[in-house]
């Protein structure tokens, strides 16, 4: 009874903030539900079939690529707005008490409380790489948190990305596995072993350590063939066509790992697959939205490692526009902005934004990028010629900008 | 200039692989384009543990890293003396963080096991009761360098030896954790060859007088001031409001 009472009271904090104005609610209404019943979350988990996806770059995207591929069975539970601490996750489950499945995004400093929280059939384990250094310490410590965690889960089959060295050594000792080669573009953090600190040896298709830490032998494996066509093949020979409305290599890799996920699920992979294909908006993330005489691509990227995978996506023809602030949410450290190869841009125009717009600047100008400055990214877009503009921003600037946006798609954030 | 036939300025990056975790070979970056921009021709090597060091360069950078690649940095350092002699008597060097630690005598780790750093400096650093995390202002003791910006995050309380002076007095934030001689929390530590400083950012892309500095200390010319768009809107930001 007072669990009920507990989630029920939660459920109404959370349509009281949004019709407040004050975003989605799901992170008041979860921690109202919290306060009042601590064990809320493995109590509403309780009789679902539940995927948790973590890791630093492409959980929201995965997790929705995941979820789409589950609807194709049955009914899920999805907290779609990428809110992904405990109250995010208590929140979604919440909203639809009574699905069959439960797909989680979890930060990947919130992994093992959950996981021990919800006891899941599955964990999607995609990469681990530096990203708000001045909240989540760092990277090593956070993966072998990880890896204390997954241990302690010995019912949970843990799908983990075999190219990332650091998501390997955290889950190796897990009890079951499932390794997909969903490639790893950005080494930056991973060039020494992270088992035994020696440098790292590697090719693009293995890499290796004289301790013995060495990429496992992969169950499925994105292949990216020429001319946009991609598949997810498997060990066992089977080649699933992966036709995603996503741009980007990154999100090949991703879909692969939710093949793998869901077919562990129960889920005929090409099933998942024609069911990902629909996927077109992750939380606003790839969305086109017209702004004026402007056709504007919101694109997201917030640490070293998304950028670089986003370099590939940035289309060389259009203007350019970078947004980053640097408020609790982005990390207040600005440096890692020195670890993007901006001096790759080949825009035709670039605009530094956002509340860091100097810093961005500063670093543009370093890399030999000529640019303007612009604070406001809205003032900045309007300013520009008409026509088409990418723009990348950082995790406050791109949900300030969604907001800002008057024709951006209308889902809370 | 140093070990190149050419008057090439060649700036060595040690262990970008361990001591990269907060982006400080920018450090390098930032002193390669400001020697272009004055005309003098640049390269930065990027130094990794599997080769022999190059004991020519004219100055070398050290960033933080995390603990275990902070060990593998030291040790590696130590079967590399010719590469400390370079620091000692030729080069200039600017070590952050991580590396400014293994610069010095003595390092201990969390768990109270004390181990021994290069020893170019005379700095003593343990673990302090809790990490220092947030955006630093020092005043810096070098003359016309003024006021120091960075961010710090790290769990380093240094002691710096009466034969050296810190880098930078502190304004707001932690730097090395403990006083000066004249009982001001320091930062860092200057000497004729060597700087050291717990600030990234990177630190010499958010204050460009130390980085004319130690070109000016590695070159000895005297260089043409430079006007970078954004720089004084940067400093601003970290310096003029009580920025997060």
């Amino acid at each position: 009874m007072w669990f009920r009472a507990a989630v029920a009271a939660g459920t109404w904090t959370a349509r009281l903030s949004r019709r407040l104005g004050a975003g989605s609610g799901s992170i008041i209404g979860g921690r109202v539900t919290l306060a009042l019943c601590p064990d809320a979350l493995a109590r509403l988990a309780a009789g679902r079939q539940v995927a948790l996806v973590s890791g630093t770059n492409g959980k929201t995207t995965t997790s929705h690529l995941l979820a789409a591929a589950l609807a194709s069975m049955g009914t899920v539970a999805h907290n779609a707005t990428g809110s992904n601490m405990l109250d995010g996750a208590l929140a979604a489950l919440a909203q639809d008490p009574d699905t069959r499945f439960a797909v989680i995004e979890v930060d990947e400093l919130h992994l093992a409380t959950v996981a021990e929280a919800v006891d899941p059939e599955v964990i999607v384990l995609l990469n681990l790489s530096r990203d708000q250094l001045d909240r989540g310490s760092e990277v090593r410590s956070v993966a072998a948190a990880l890896s204390a965690a997954l241990i302690r889960q010995p019912r949970t089959t843990v799908v983990a990305n075999a190219d990332d060295p650091m998501v390997v050594w955290a889950a190796a000792p897990a009890v079951r596995t499932v390794w997909v080669s969903a490639g790893a573009t950005w080494a930056g953090d991973t060039t020494t072993c992270p088992r035994c600190g020696r440098s790292l040896a590697s090719t693009t298709e293995r890499w290796a350590c004289e301790c013995g830490l060495a990429r496992p032998d992969a169950a499925w494996t994105a292949v990216d063939q020429a001319a946009g066509a991609a598949s997810a093949v498997r060990t066992t020979g089977e080649s699933v066509p992966v036709r995603l409305s996503l741009p980007g290599r990154f999100n090949l890799g991703n879909a692969v790992m939710a093949i793998a996920a869901a077919a562990r699920m129960g889920v005929d992979p090409q099933d998942a697959s024609d069911a990902m294909s629909r996927v077109d908006d992750v939380a606003g993330r790839y969305s086109l939205v017209t702004y004026g005489s402007h056709e504007v691509r919101l694109l997201l990227a917030k640490n070293p490692a998304g950028w670089t995978e986003t370099l590939g996506v940035i289309d060389d023809a259009k203007a350019l526009l970078i947004v980053v602030n640097a408020r609790e949410a982005d990390g207040r450290d600005t440096s890692w902005l020195w670890d993007v190869p901006f001096d790759e841009l080949r825009s035709p125009t670039v605009v530094a934004c956002g509340e860091r717009a100097a810093d961005l600047g500063v670093r543009l100008s370093y890399a030999d990028i000529v640019h303007t400055t612009i604070a406001d990214p809205v003032a900045a877009i309007a300013a520009m010629p008409p026509g088409k503009i990418d723009v990348v921003a950082n995790y406050t600037a791109f949900a300030d900008l969604r907001r800002r946006l008057p024709s951006a798609p209308a889902e809370a954030l | 200039m140093g070990g190149t036939a050419d008057s090439t300025l060649v700036i060595g990056v040690l262990l970008p692989d361990a001591l990269g975790t907060y982006s400080d070979s920018g450090n390098a970056v930032v002193l390669a384009q400001r020697a272009r921009w004055r005309g003098i021709a640049a390269r930065v090597l990027q130094i990794t543990a599997d080769v022999t060091p190059p004991t020519g360069c004219d100055i070398y950078v050290l960033g933080g890293g995390e603990d275990q690649a902070q060990v593998t940095a030291t040790r590696w350092l130590q079967q590399h003396p010719a590469l400390v002699g370079a620091m000692e008597t030729s080069a200039v060097t600017l070590a952050v963080c991580a590396g400014f630690q293994i610069l010095g005598r003595s390092m201990s780790d969390r768990s109270g096991h004390s181990y021994s750093g290069v020893g170019l400096i005379d700095v003593t650093t343990v673990p302090g009761p809790r990490r220092a995390v947030g955006q630093v202002i020092t005043h810096c003791v070098i003359p016309g360098v003024g006021q120091l910006t960075g961010f710090e995050n790290h769990r380093g309380i240094s002691t710096v030896a009466a034969s050296h002076v810190p880098l930078g007095r502190v304004v707001r934030g932690t730097g090395n954790g403990t006083p000066d001689a004249a009982g001001h929390l320091g930062d860092g530590v200057w000497t004729d060859r060597i700087v050291g400083t717990y600030l990234h950012g990177p630190v010499l892309a958010r204050n460009p007088a130390l980085a004319d500095h130690l070109l000016t200390t590695a070159t000895g010319r005297t260089l043409d001031p430079l006007d970078l768009p954004d720089q004084q809107a940067l400093r601003r930001t970290y310096l003029q409001r009580s920025s997060r």
